[in-house]
């Protein structure tokens, strides 16, 4: 009864800790379940807040018609915003088209053909795109990209005519292309990046097989590679077109700020994002103008969602089936 | 050596000249088409510099933008100082709750139903257009006028935050997963209870990481104007106090770039120049960071 029964200091349970020793870890683990929690409810926050925000334009026009009508008339009131949505899906498509077959290229060559010492060194260079902010690149394309290539752009708009949406009278400085085109530069370093970590994940004794049986180095990546890699550039390309539809500042210097369906891609447009930025200060007044461009922006978060879900069950997948982790997004 | 190729041709039959010439023409591509991915790349900084270069002077980064159309115009004192304190404010902000989150996935909910939400809509943020984050700062802090002011240099940071939040997450989310379950074993079994095994053990295994990831968070947010054209806005004068409007380069250079003015033009460029230096510098210490751990074994 005196030492050895009671509960023994240095006995058995000599582990157990008072309740108050157990205090800061409890303190710890629920803080950060309550952070990490916390972050749930704020994104359910931010799309309410949004919705409610945007209320009165689709009270007024209809959810339908806000998105699908062809018709942005601040001065009249009259918000309709297919061209806008129509400008984001162009300019994306755009910069999907050139930069992705671009993007795939740099990884294959970074991968299999590039001499060893030079890989780091080409790798940063093209990670460094990347690094320059929207705005500046908005800046260089505004005073170099735009001027320099508006005659190429007349050359090709006029001996292309019969190609669908390319023909036009004249060529606008700011244009659809410029800001497709800028777009595709900035999304190359995200699908370059995240291609060339699918296409290391293809097994060695693949492509040695392929090697192995007599296939030219070509051959050997059009056969062994890209099928098994397939997944995973699709996955980064879905990233980068994410990217592309909410890229903002670059875009609204370069696409001309013209709410009017083009019949080219040479003619000035408008886009989402855009037009947010541009109008942003003007609508801080009206509204109806306001919860119009608020109602721009839920579009933006709906289809940047879309497209980014997809994306990353793409690109999880396709880390599945190799057994590296694939580092996104950053 | 003569048996050996023929024994070679028996198995494989030459290459036709179709076949090599695909090969050959297909490798030239890829070599272009890499050459081509750079060219955007050495233009930029090659024009920035040719046109920003004669900006810089020692009155660009010691006086504020005067706003005088036909006098002096002053130059980007205001911006500088305020994308410093606005993004600084915005790690101080995304940090610890980015790294806490990160800590919350690896160290307790793992592969819980919690946990796997959680990794889903860090996610989902990191697609979110940036103007979009920008709206929604606007619409919560700015609108009800939180703490007092409408546009202020605090909720530019609030919004860059939320687009810090993902990044510093996934990236500390990954470096925390390397630090070996030995290590934490072995804590736990000396009797070390679990935020201590967290704090002495997982967090400085990781450090290297966790800074070189946040480190390239703030150089993304750096670059970022649309979020802060309605929360923090473009002023003139520099000021210290984040309860205030701030200035930020981006936000200057988005200004200043189609001025009829060439001067201000200009300084658009030399402002462009002060950024991309600032955020190569930044990018730079998180790489150099990142080789010398990597050169150390842990990563």
């Amino acid at each position: 009864m005196e030492a050895g029964t009671q509960a023994a200091p240095g006995g058995g349970r000599s582990l157990d800790r008072s309740p108050l020793a157990r205090l800061p870890d409890r303190v710890v683990r629920i803080g950060l379940t309550a952070i990490s929690a916390a972050i749930l409810l704020l994104l359910a926050y931010f799309f309410v807040k949004l919705a409610l925000e945007a209320r009165p334009v689709f009270e007024k026009f209809g959810v339908l018609n806000f998105v699908f009508e062809n018709n942005w008339d601040v001065s009249k009131g009259i918000y309709g915003a297919l061209p806008l949505l129509v400008g984001t899906l162009i300019t994306s498509a755009l910069a999907l088209t050139i930069g992705v077959p671009v993007a795939v290229a740099v990884a294959l060559f970074l991968t299999e053909l590039c001499p060893r010492r030079a890989r780091g060194s080409l790798t940063v260079l093209v990670d460094m795109l990347a690094a320059v902010p929207s705005v500046v690149y908005g800046l260089w394309a505004f005073y170099f990209l735009i001027p320099k290539l508006k005659p190429v752009e007349q050359w090709f708009a006029d001996t292309f005519h019969f190609v669908p949406f390319v023909a036009t009278e004249n060529v606008a400085g700011p244009n659809y292309f410029i800001a497709g085109l800028i777009l595709a530069i900035m999304i190359l370093p995200i699908v370059s990046a995240i291609s060339r970590e699918v296409l290391s994940t293809v097994p060695a004794d693949q492509k040695e097989a392929s090697l192995a049986l007599g296939a030219t180095r070509w051959e050997m990546i059009r056969t062994s590679m890209l099928p098994y890699a397939r997944r995973g550039i699709v996955g980064g390309s879905m990233l980068g077109l994410g990217r592309a539809i909410g890229e903002t500042i670059a875009v609204t210097i370069v696409i001309g700020d013209n709410p009017i369906l083009g019949h080219s891609i040479f003619d000035q447009g408008y886009t989402l994002a855009a037009v947010i930025a541009n109008e942003f200060s003007e609508a801080a007044s009206d509204p109806l103008h306001k919860a119009a461009l608020i109602g721009a922006g839920l579009v933006l978060f709906v289809l940047t969602l879309l497209v980014n879900s997809v994306a990353r069950l793409l690109v999880i997948r396709s880390e599945r089936q190799g057994s590296k982790p694939i580092a996104m997004g950053v | 050596m003569e048996s050996a190729s023929l024994a070679q041709r028996a198995v494989l039959p030459p290459v036709s000249p179709r076949r090599r010439r695909t090969d050959r023409m297909v490798r030239a591509l890829l070599w272009l088409a890499t050459g081509v991915a750079i060219v955007p790349l050495v233009l930029v900084i090659f024009y920035i510099l040719s046109k920003g270069i004669g900006a810089l002077s020692v009155e660009f980064f010691t006086t504020d933008p005067t706003g005088d159309f036909l006098g002096a115009k002053g130059g980007v004192k205001s911006a500088i100082l305020g994308t410093i304190e606005i993004v600084g404010f915005a790690a101080l902000l995304a940090v610890p709750l980015g790294v806490g989150v990160a800590l919350y996935l690896t160290e307790y909910g793992r592969k819980g139903r919690l946990a796997q939400a959680v990794r889903f809509f860090v996610d989902v943020m990191t697609g979110v257009p940036s103007i979009v984050f920008g709206l929604f700062i606007y619409l919560t802090l700015v609108l009800a006028g939180t703490g007092g002011s409408s546009f202020a240099g605090w909720k530019g940071s609030a919004a860059l935050a939320l687009l810090m939040l993902p990044v510093v997450t996934r990236s500390a989310e990954v470096v925390l997963n390397l630090v070996p379950d030995s290590l934490r074993e072995a804590a736990l079994a000396l009797g070390a209870p679990r935020w201590k095994v967290i704090v002495r053990v997982v967090l400085p295994s990781a450090a290297s990481g966790i800074v070189t990831g946040s480190l390239l968070a703030v150089a993304r947010a750096a670059g970022e104007t649309a979020p802060l054209l309605f929360t923090a806005t473009i002023v003139k004068a520099t000021t210290f106090d984040l309860n205030q409007p701030m200035n930020s380069l981006p936000a200057q250079i988005f200004q200043d770039l189609k001025q009829p003015n060439d001067e201000l033009v200009q300084r658009a460029w030399g402002a462009a120049v002060t950024l991309v230096a600032m955020i190569l510098i930044v990018t730079l210490i998180a790489k150099l960071i990142q080789r010398r751990s990597r050169a150390m074994g842990v990563r």
